[in-house]
């Protein structure tokens, strides 16, 4: 078997208290192996502890016990920090708070320049990573004139500059309207086909769960469900009770299943939906 | 309102002016002000006047954008003006009430006037030619010789650099505090000078906590990129002092003696 991405064994976290408050223990224990060249989601409702594991995942945050080993390099390793950082690059929510420069090609250039990278390098990284978003022509433009959508590929374009092989999201789209997220997601999910980087995405917004090859499902500190998104999202009655929803087509399907219909559950998009209602009625 | 500042924007362009090293800017922008501050008559202020009009017309910045920068600061303009049209001793030429103007106080409250206009204008140039980068990075340059004695440098510059990015964000974060505390019945428009510091409260408040917030999420992005300080990084662009530079670089120097000599001569 080839090495993960990224492996965690038994993590545990502590976020460290005050002396009024004592410190909250995040994980118990948690297990997760993401594959090289995948894609990922991590779903679960607001504090279930996905952005904390998210953190764990290029040494922002270290674990208190058990390990996480980004391309078999050890977090706590000191040393290794520049190493992991670039290796697994990281988007968050809000563009505007990420966003180190005036001008898109500057902070796009910012990982880069602090790489150390020789100039002429840097420029032609800049440019690639510009392209691979889709925002070039808009290279020499002051970020804040541009749409969330526009700004969140910036980001990514940021991180990709580094060369990482892995991506992590941190709910990239939360902050966008519809066209943004669109936008960010189709990039996202080219960067994963065509350049081959691991992606993780973590949301709490089921459509954009259904593009990634695995679907991990988190629930107080925990695993609940790991799978394809077809199993997973077939699970309709754990999915609920975790306080999450499942996709409007299997919510449909599930309708008519509990109305005595017989019906499979693993339409995840639109067209197979209907698909799947055609052939029921053709049969019956 | 607060859209229509213009501190420390920069307008992207590929001027002659655009294109010259950020330190010969720096450098021409303490000339320049040396030189202001050396005009004594009209024929110095003419002078200075002229250079300012040929690198404004030069960097293709809008003359719009320069009166609505001078705009936020005209109370101080004005009053300076009267405060020297009134207070300066000399010929008289018209008196009224405990009121005397003099020969002397008209021309220098039109000095004082252009003198104020044209530091901002000139000091604004730099900003609007320059991007936040290229700017600190050339002070970052300029200031090195300072690293020897322990002067965080890289830090200041850095620090300079963001701030310059988070004047539009701020700007229309404070936007729209002001509104969300509008639509709940805050009133920022009556009352006298203290009531209306005190509506001030509910505005900044917000405002500081959520730059807290701000500044603790980039702190966290900006590690994610690897940054870790100043050491071994670099640049996109690099600075290379052209020919172009050295010859501006010059011509500053001879126009700043010059200006110097014309003041000596009280012209």
């Amino acid at each position: 078997m080839t090495q993960p991405a990224i492996a965690v064994e038994n993590l545990t976290y502590d976020y460290p208290g005050s002396e009024e408050t004592p410190s909250v223990q995040v994980f118990e224990g948690l297990n997760l192996e993401i594959e090289e060249g995948s894609f990922v989601a991590v779903l679960g409702h607001n504090g279930c502890g996905k952005s904390t594991l998210a953190k764990h995942f290029n040494a922002i945050l270290l674990p208190t016990g058990g390990s996480v080993h980004v391309y078999g390099l050890d977090t706590q390793d000191e040393a290794l920090l520049l190493a992991i950082r670039q290796q697994v690059g990281m988007v968050f929510q809000n563009p505007d708070n990420q966003i180190v420069a005036n001008v898109v090609e500057e902070d796009v250039a910012f990982a880069p320049e602090n790489l150390g990278v020789p100039p002429a390098e840097i420029r032609a990284r800049v440019d690639e990573a510009l392209r691979l978003v889709g925002m070039f022509q808009y290279r020499t433009h002051a970020p804040h004139m541009l749409s969330g959508g526009q700004k969140q590929r910036i980001a990514i374009a940021g991180v990709i500059a580094m060369r990482p092989k892995c991506i992590v999201l941190d709910e990239p789209t939360a902050m966008l309207d519809p066209q943004g997220r669109k936008e960010v997601l189709a990039t996202i999910r080219r960067l994963n086909r065509e350049q081959h980087i691991t992606v993780v995405l973590i949301t709490h917004h089921m459509p954009e769960a259904v593009l990634a090859d695995r679907v991990v499902i988190m629930s107080d500190g925990g695993i609940l469900t790991d799978g394809t998104p077809k199993e997973v999202f077939t699970q309709v009655e754990l999915l609920r009770a975790a306080g999450l929803t499942v996709p409007e087509t299997t919510q449909l399907l599930y309708a008519l299943n509990q109305d005595g219909y017989q019906l499979p559950l693993d339409a995840l998009s639109v067209e197979e939906c209907a698909q799947t209602l055609r052939d029921f009625l053709t049969e019956a | 309102m607060l859209k229509d500042i213009t501190l420390g924007q920069y307008f992207p362009g590929n001027t002659p002016i655009h294109r010259l090293d950020p330190r010969t800017k720096l450098i021409m922008v303490i000339v320049y002000i040396v030189a202001l501050f050396s005009a004594e008559w009209v024929v110095s202020y003419a002078i200075v006047l002229a250079a300012l009009t040929a690198v404004v017309l030069i960097s293709r910045i809008e003359p719009k954008v320069i009166l609505r920068s001078i705009k936020p600061l005209l109370f101080i303009i004005v009053l300076t003006g009267l405060l020297n049209l009134f207070y300066t001793q000399g010929t008289p030429l018209v008196s009224f009430w405990i009121f005397t103007i003099s020969r002397e106080g008209v021309f220098s409250a039109v000095f004082m006037i252009l003198r104020i206009s044209m530091l901002i204008t000139g000091t604004f140039m730099l900003t609007y030619t320059t991007s936040p980068i290229a700017l600190t990075d050339g002070l970052e340059r300029l200031l090195n010789p300072l690293k020897r004695i322990k002067v965080p440098v890289h830090e200041l510059s850095m620090m300079m650099c963001i701030a310059l990015r988070f004047i539009p964000t701020l700007i229309e974060e404070t936007d729209k505090i002001i509104n969300a505390q509008k639509a709940r019945g805050a009133d920022f428009e009556t009352g006298n000078l203290l009531q209306r510091a005190k509506a001030l409260v509910p505005i900044l408040v917000p405002l500081f906590i959520s730059s807290f917030r701000r500044a603790d999420e980039l702190a966290v992005a900006m590690e994610c990129r690897c940054y870790h300080g100043g050491e071994g990084r670099t640049r996109l662009k690099e600075l290379h002092y052209r020919p172009a530079d050295v010859a501006v670089l010059a011509g500053g120097l001879v126009f700043m003696a010059g200006i110097i000599v014309l003041g000596a001569f009280g012209l």
